[in-house]
């Protein structure tokens, strides 16, 4: 087994189980921060909160992950290949002309992928929906998950979703907004607040804790959507 | 899925199916997106607007939270091209059959009565596929339920030049052959477009009209008689934004839709091939 050797700058280790895959993906190349930024969120969810497994993708009572920042792929594809959701040698030509995995992920391709994603402010809509049809059929198991960034959220059509989730009380909705200060004009107040405004839950945790992460991806109250806020960063709680 | 537009008429039936009956508030891009996720889920959502703000604002929603997810959705609009000219640009939508044409494989129903539209918006519930359902206060005279292929409502006989009427355009297109030797075939369905009616019925000369952008369905018409010589007239709503309210009734004559404006562009169109075409 591969020991968990690759760092970020700031010195933080990757989960073990994705060291390797994420490796063989990268072949070499640098990655943007988003990749590091989001990786620790995918594993809690996969290792952790996701009732999921390669064996239920097709179930209707499976929990939904929703990856709406589409272009942070790279460590998504390693922990579904860590999880067993794809072969990990699907990992070794991504984006390739005869390869599932492409720089946007694209659900009719890719086992456990529950959205095609790539252009900004798509996947809360669709997590709403999703959450909405699973009500409407009585599933009151499964839990929708849906990722997004902080510079996604200068889309519109989040904030049409935010306030329609909040306003009718969507229980069965997390959404997670990987926070790592990049979007243009800053979300002053903090991004939790355009949340719980409308009547969200809200955690705003270290995106790279794993038990912070875990306690606030399960700390939704049942009764209204939650939101997880996971803060990127090499010392997270001192930003502004 | 609504959008606040006809909410008061599902009022009803959102009390007797409250999970079923879901009004986003002015949120089309939402609606549509809900949309596709609620058929992700398994249900066969009908999303409902008005036509500019169903298919032109939310087209990205189309494009990717239905088609590119690889579901189905059952899209009905009311407004049509200038239903409601008085209410001016925002509310008019001639291009909206030629937007969903951007997309594969959808169904296109532009019906032409009001008779005609309970057995399409049910065929089109229980199916898989995309539809896009366009209803107007338009109608033609008499309905032809099963005008989903072409269907001949006036035979000019053999050599005759074919017009084909697309939904409430018929009765106009009627009244502006009066007389001449034109065949009128008849749908409610320009997609997917009757191609083995049209080769069947199409010799030399053809014409459509269309309740929306003109020449929508020049494209599939001309595929369709690629290998044979003809002549294509598209009639339909012009592209320039006329600013100008008015009735319906009077835009039909702007756009040359009227009895009178279409009988001038099939006679210079008729005119044209005796004076050109081969003998």
């Amino acid at each position: 087994m591969t020991t968990p050797t690759a760092t970020r700058p700031w010195g933080r280790t990757l989960p073990a189980p994705v060291v390797a895959p994420l490796e063989r993906i990268r072949a070499g190349n640098a990655y943007d921060d988003n990749v590091y930024s989001t990786v620790d969120v995918h594993w809690v969810l996969y290792d952790r909160v996701l009732r999921v497994t390669p064996a239920t993708v097709d179930d209707p009572d499976r929990d939904r992950f929703l990856l709406s920042k589409g272009h942070a792929v790279a460590g998504y594809y390693a922990v579904l290949a860590a999880k067993g959701f794809i072969p990990v040698d699907w990992l070794d030509d991504a984006g390739g002309p005869d390869s599932r995995l492409g720089g946007h992920p694209d659900r009719t391709l890719v086992p456990g992928v529950e959205i095609g994603s790539g252009s900004l402010g798509h996947g809360l809509g669709l997590g709403v929906g999703t959450a909405l049809g699973l009500r409407a059929q009585g599933r009151t198991t499964p839990r929708v998950y849906v990722l997004l960034g902080d510079a996604e959220l200068d889309e519109g059509s989040n904030h049409e979703a935010i306030a329609y989730a909040g306003a009718t009380g969507l229980a069965g909705l997390t959404a997670i907004v990987v926070d790592n200060a990049s979007a243009s004009h800053g979300w002053p107040g903090g991004v939790a607040t355009r949340f719980t405004v409308n009547g969200w839950t809200a955690a705003t945790v270290d995106g790279h804790d794993h038990d912070a992460l875990h306690a606030a991806l399960t700390g939704h109250d049942g009764h209204r959507p939650h939101v997880v806020v996971a803060v990127d960063g090499p010392t997270p709680g001192s930003r502004s | 899925m609504l959008a606040d537009i006809s909410a008061d008429a599902f009022a009803e039936a959102g009390r007797r199916y409250p999970d079923r009956v879901v009004n986003v508030g002015i949120r089309e891009q939402l609606m549509v997106g809900v949309a596709g996720g609620l058929a992700l889920a398994g249900q066969r959502p009908i999303v409902h607007s008005y036509a500019p703000f169903l298919v032109e604002r939310a087209y990205e929603q189309i494009k990717l939270d239905l088609d590119h997810q690889g579901v189905g959705a059952v899209l009905v609009s009311i407004g049509a091209s200038y239903d409601r000219a008085e209410a001016g640009r925002t509310h008019l939508a001639p291009a909206d059959v030629a937007l969903i044409d951007t997309l594969d494989g959808w169904t296109v129903h532009v019906p032409g009565h009001p008779d005609e539209v309970p057995d399409l918006l049910r065929d089109a519930v229980c199916g898989q596929h995309s539809t896009y359902l366009r209803l107007s206060l338009r109608s033609n005279r008499r309905a032809y339920p099963q005008a989903g292929g072409l269907q001949v409502v006036r035979d000019a006989g053999p050599g005759a030049a074919l017009l084909v009427a697309v939904g409430p355009v018929l009765d106009a297109a009627l009244a502006a052959v009066a007389g001449l030797p034109v065949t009128v075939a008849y749908t409610h369905r320009p997609r997917p477009f009757d191609v083995t009616g049209l080769r069947a019925l199409a010799g030399g000369e053809v014409i459509v009209v269309e309740p929306y952008l003109a020449g929508t369905s020049t494209r599939v018409v001309a595929e369709a008689l690629a290998d044979r010589p003809h002549r294509l007239l598209s009639l339909g709503v012009g592209r320039a934004e006329l600013r100008r309210y008015g009735t319906a009734e009077d835009h039909d004559r702007w756009h040359g839709l009227d009895p009178a404006g279409l009988r001038r562009a099939i006679g210079d169109f008729l005119a044209a091939g005796h004076h050109t075409g081969p003998s």
